[in-house]
């Protein structure tokens, strides 16, 4: 009798966490107290000389920042300390602003690129030449021209989540099956109606998997993006943290910044889910 | 009027082939059918017959000629003329009532979601589907979907239904309920029907005339064979009818060999505005006769 695949494999993960940490644990704990050394000299040099204990922070060091953050996600001290909380805000409200117009600029434009192949050969140069751009390049221009590092880093978004969309709606609405479509023509369907009531469904699976990879993109983004121009986000956050030495903040922005993707990730996973239709 | 409701009028269709010529699938095709009448297109394969149904639909336009429907060319597709397609062509992300309801709705514009779907569903049931219609495509069988795609092409009240070959992908049994069914409908509501087949003995169950296309390239309409079996013929017993056998026998002996020699070298006389109406069986001539009606 074996345990079904789901739990077998949820065991096997907490294996593996519980090594990799204890892994962990065992490389960064010091090796007691070293003996002679000059006091004076020991004291200067703090725990990291006395004890041999390493600078990169323990598992359980961690767990108390995040417990830390957790507890108090939405403080304010003052411009350069901000809660965790407040940071992802920051982050989150830019990819969904930079992200909803790209939706709102791809679909129309990839309907277009899809169902006329005048327009489709058109703007292929341009999107063929733009979209292997790094969306940071497009950076200084922005700052320049908007003179705005909150706007400059939605722009980011923008530029970096525009493509993946743009193309698979185009590519989604272009192979929409002949058939459905002589449906709609033989119902006299109008072309309004029959975007709505065929090609959108049709291509609704497509179109959803190019904005999940977007989604994807745009939160790889946003953090170098942070960085770069610095203020706010969680990508300032880490540099930020960084240039204090607070390594076990590091360590908790990178797990946060995980958890979010992933949670992201998987909101449009559900939404492809719900427009997937088996044939 | 009523013997020229669908007229078919020199029709030809060609495709640009490699070195600036053109390859023609067809050429030159009359036809007449009558507003009532079930005419079966049979003709081996890539002769043209989907061509001509879909220059029918008004989804395809043919390179010469014209078809008249009522009197008037077609131009384009019309709620008057519903199409089953081979494929069954339902929408899988709509329902069974979700697939007729959207054709009845494109039919009455202005019609309340409740008469629609009062329509629709009176439709499903017409083709014993009642209880089904919550279903998806993917949740039905082979026949049950051949089934929502006649509801479909039903409910819309067409003038005249067009069907590709609608039952060739189906198991013999469910084929044989479904030809039934079908013919039912269409002689309860007087249906002009114009189908693809290419199995014989479906033709002669359910045509009232079998037109015989010749093999393509350059393919023609040969001949048009009257049906001489009854009209209150029944599936099980056609085959005992004294005059099945004869039409069985005309029709493979065209596919089998005459449908390339006809085209190669067509018999002298043989006018094709005017394809000859064969009739067979004990109640008339054998040989065929030239169809002799004035345009
Ligand atoms: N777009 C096209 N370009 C060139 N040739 C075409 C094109 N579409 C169809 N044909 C040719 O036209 C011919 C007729 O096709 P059609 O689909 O009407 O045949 P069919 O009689 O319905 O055959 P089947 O019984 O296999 O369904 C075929 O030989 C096909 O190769
Ligand atoms: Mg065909």
């Amino acid at each position: 009798m074996t345990a079904p695949l789901r739990l077998r494999a949820l065991f096997l993960s907490l294996l593996i966490l519980v090594l990799c940490l204890g892994a962990w644990q065992i490389a960064v704990s010091g090796s007691g107290a070293t003996a002679d050394m000059d006091p004076d000299y020991a004291k200067l040099m703090g725990q990291t000389a006395t004890t041999g204990k390493s600078a990169m922070p323990s598992p359980l060091d961690v767990g108390k920042t995040i417990w830390g953050h957790l507890r108090d996600p939405f403080y304010v001290r003052g411009s350069n300390d901000k809660g965790i909380g407040i940071q992802l805000a920051y982050s989150l409200g830019r990819v969904t602003l930079g992200y909803l117009i790209a939706v709102l600029v791809a679909i129309p434009v990839g309907f277009l690129i899809g169902m006329s192949p005048l327009m489709g050969r058109a703007l292929d140069p341009f999107i063929q030449l733009l979209k292997p751009v790094s969306p940071l390049a497009w950076m200084p221009l922005a700052l320049y021209t908007i003179k705005d590092s909150g706007i400059s880093s939605i722009f980011v978004i923008f530029i970096c989540s525009v493509w993946p969309m743009l193309i698979n709606t185009a590519f989604g609405v272009a192979s929409v099956r002949k058939e459905w479509l002589n449906v709609a023509r033989t119902l006299e369907v109008g072309p309004v109606r029959r975007a709505f009531t065929v090609i959108l469904p049709a291509a609704a699976p497509t179109i959803l998997t190019g904005m999940r990879i977007s989604i994807g993109i745009a939160w790889l983004v946003i953090v170098a993006a942070e960085m770069l121009v610095g203020g706010t986000g969680i990508g300032y956050f880490v540099w930020n943290e960084w240039n204090n030495l607070s390594i076990t903040n590091v360590i908790t922005s990178i797990l946060v910044i995980g958890v979010v993707g992933m949670i992201l990730d998987q909101l449009l996973a559900q939404a492809q889910r719900a427009v997937t239709f088996p044939e | 009027m009523t013997d020229r409701f669908i007229s078919v009028e020199g029709i030809s269709k060609r495709y640009p082939a490699p070195g600036g010529r053109s390859t023609t699938i067809f050429e030159d095709l009359w036809l007449r059918v009558g507003q009532g009448e079930f005419v079966c297109v049979i003709g081996h394969s890539g002769c043209g017959k989907t061509t001509v149904l879909n220059i029918l639909a008004g989804l395809d336009q043919p390179s010469d000629g014209a078809i008249l429907v009522d009197g008037r060319e077609i131009r384009g597709t019309s709620l008057d003329r519903a199409v089953i397609f081979q494929g069954h062509a339902l929408l899988p992300w709509k329902t069974v009532l979700g697939n007729v309801a959207y054709a009845v709705s494109s039919r009455w514009r202005s019609a309340g979601r409740q008469e629609i779907e009062a329509r629709a569903m009176r439709a499903i049931a017409k083709v014993g589907l009642a209880g089904a219609e919550h279903k998806r495509p993917s949740e039905l069988s082979g026949g049950m979907k051949q089934r929502v795609g006649i509801a479909r092409a039903l409910a819309i009240e067409p003038k005249i239904l067009l069907m590709d070959e609608p039952f060739s992908a189906l198991d013999a049994l469910t084929r044989g309920t479904l030809q039934e069914e079908a013919r039912r409908i269409c002689r309860e509501t007087g249906q002009t029907v114009y189908m693809i087949t290419h199995d014989v003995d479906e033709a002669i169950y359910l045509a009232d005339k079998i037109v015989l296309m010749t093999n393509g390239p350059n393919a023609k309409i040969a001949e048009i064979v009257e049906n001489p079996l009854p009209a209150d013929r029944r599936q099980g017993d056609i085959h005992h009818d004294p005059n099945f056998y004869a039409v069985r026998n005309h029709l493979i002996d065209f596919l089998v060999s005459r449908s390339v020699t006809f085209r190669d070298a067509p018999p002298a006389g043989w006018d094709p505005r005017h394809p000859p109406v064969v009739r067979l069986g004990s109640a008339a001539a054998p040989a065929a006769e030239p169809a002799s009606r004035a345009a």
